[in-house]
């Protein structure tokens, strides 16, 4: 890891200095990761993958402002949640806005909002179950879902995604609190038929 | 030891201890108390189904056609302060948004003033979708206010003499969403709700308040920020109006549910 952080750093310096295939490196060293997150956040392939691409141009473009002492991992992964915050609520208005515009014919409100796309993850997560948890994520707002992520799949620190994501510590707390309540909610009448891995 | 709350709970999974109670204690208390233990157990559980959902991979040569993909986008390193062009860019956004919506829900009033009713039971009416429209945009308004005040109200003030708080996070994301305000506001008072019309009318000021503040402030001015905040309750009826519009987002997907089928 030590080693990744030391090419990295030597990387962007090279890229800085107009090097493109130094930037190729890095982005061909980053994507899956950052794939894999951008997937948590947005629930879909096609927009994390939108995400990915953003993420990468928008550090390019903001390679200058990267500190050689701070890790690239954690400059690229707070620069891809912000890409992907951005376009979940672009996502969301934009849905909203489609709506409208549609016809009446068109508008089954309750099969778009949950999952406005039948793309191959959306199919792989057809199963019931799977239906439930991405209608269960989809209930939450991009701040939340966000701070869920970040603090149960990514095992990030409260003052962690406090600093990405712009909040204090409280209301980080928050935020991931109201998540977990929110999927409780909405997903407790379905864990029965979960065989318990608690104890 | 009493029942342990949601919260503890959660913060318990995390590691993220709540109200001065020990890991071990509430470790203790689990062990001993059906009740919170069952809570408990539902909790993992429900995280565990979560985690449960598949997450595509991506294979080896994925970051080779991410690189093909933005190759061609990639400029020359700019020569000016992309932060003086992010600011205003990102305030138009906001609200063009905030002018889109308004225009769909000022249309389907009008709409709604000129046409006869739609035929009951065949499709969504086009004012249901109109208002569904802008109670997401409101609710999200409102999630986003209700952030900025919490933070402010729960911040740590500065305690020893001369030091100041900085909170140009705050005031950076009230000023956008003073103009956004402004908008729904007008917007609630010209279709007649008073409610609604009232409460974005309290928090517009307190947005304002937060918007013109100077970006650290001195124990004292933030003293008097936040008890203007607190004086005003702005931030349960926030959350009062908050809920009530999601309730209402809710019930116009209902009933245009139950006009589709």
């Amino acid at each position: 890891m030590v080693r990744m952080e030391a090419s990295d750093a030597a990387q962007v310096a090279q890229a800085l200095a107009g090097d493109q295939d130094a930037f190729r490196a890095l982005v061909e060293r980053h994507s899956r990761s950052l794939f894999r997150l951008a997937y948590r956040m947005t629930g879909n392939e096609h927009d994390a993958e939108e995400v990915v691409q953003e993420t990468f141009l928008r550090a390019y473009r903001r390679l200058n402002r990267f500190e050689s002492r701070a890790s690239f991992g954690t400059w690229i992964y707070r620069i891809g949640v912000n890409c992907s915050l951005d376009l979940m609520r672009k996502v969301r208005t934009e849905r909203s806005q489609k709506v409208t515009d549609d016809s009446a014919e068109e508008l089954d409100i309750m099969e778009r909002m949950p999952s406005e796309d039948p793309a191959p993850d959306r199919l792989l997560l057809s199963t019931e179950l799977g239906g439930h948890v991405a209608a269960a994520l989809d209930t939450l707002s991009a701040t939340e879902r966000a701070a869920f992520v970040l603090r149960h799949f990514e095992g990030r620190s409260i003052e962690e995604i406090g600093k990405t994501l712009g909040l204090r510590a409280s209301a980080t707390k928050n935020s991931v609190f109201r998540a977990v309540q929110k999927l409780r909610r909405a997903l407790e009448p379905h864990v029965q038929s979960l065989p318990s891995r608690a104890q | 030891m009493k029942h342990l709350n949601e919260d503890e709970l959660v913060a318990y999974r995390y590691g993220e201890i709540a109200g001065g109670e020990s890991r071990d204690a509430i470790a203790r208390h689990l062990r001993d108390c059906a009740e919170c233990r069952a809570s408990f157990e539902t909790l993992v559980r429900v995280l565990e189904l979560v985690e449960a959902a598949p997450v595509p991979e991506r294979d080896e040569r994925y970051g080779q056609r991410v690189w093909q993909q933005i190759a061609p986008r990639l400029e020359p390193r700019p020569a000016f302060d992309w932060r003086a062009w992010l600011a205003p860019r990102r305030l138009a956004a906001v609200g063009a948004m905030g002018v889109l919506v308004l225009a769909a829900f000022l249309a389907g009033r009008l709409s709604q003033q000129k046409k006869t009713p739609d035929v009951a039971g065949t499709a969504p009416a086009p004012q249901q979708i109109r208002e569904r429209v802008l109670l997401v945009a409101v609710g999200d308004h409102l999630d986003r206010s209700e952030m900025v005040l919490v933070e402010l109200v729960n911040a740590d003030a500065p305690t020893a003499s001369g030091q100041e708080l900085d909170i140009s996070s705050e005031k950076e994301r009230a000023e956008q969403l003073v103009a956004v305000n402004r908008l729904y506001r007008q917007t609630a008072s010209s279709s007649g709700d008073a409610a609604m019309a009232s409460v974005l009318d309290d928090l517009e000021r307190v947005l304002l308040e937060i918007a013109h503040s100077p970006d650290k402030v001195s124990s004292a001015e933030f003293a008097t920020l936040r008890r203007n905040i607190e004086k005003r309750g702005i931030l349960l009826k926030v959350r009062v109006v908050g809920s009530d519009v999601r309730e209402r987002e809710k019930s116009v997907v209902q009933g245009s549910r139950g006009n589709h089928s």
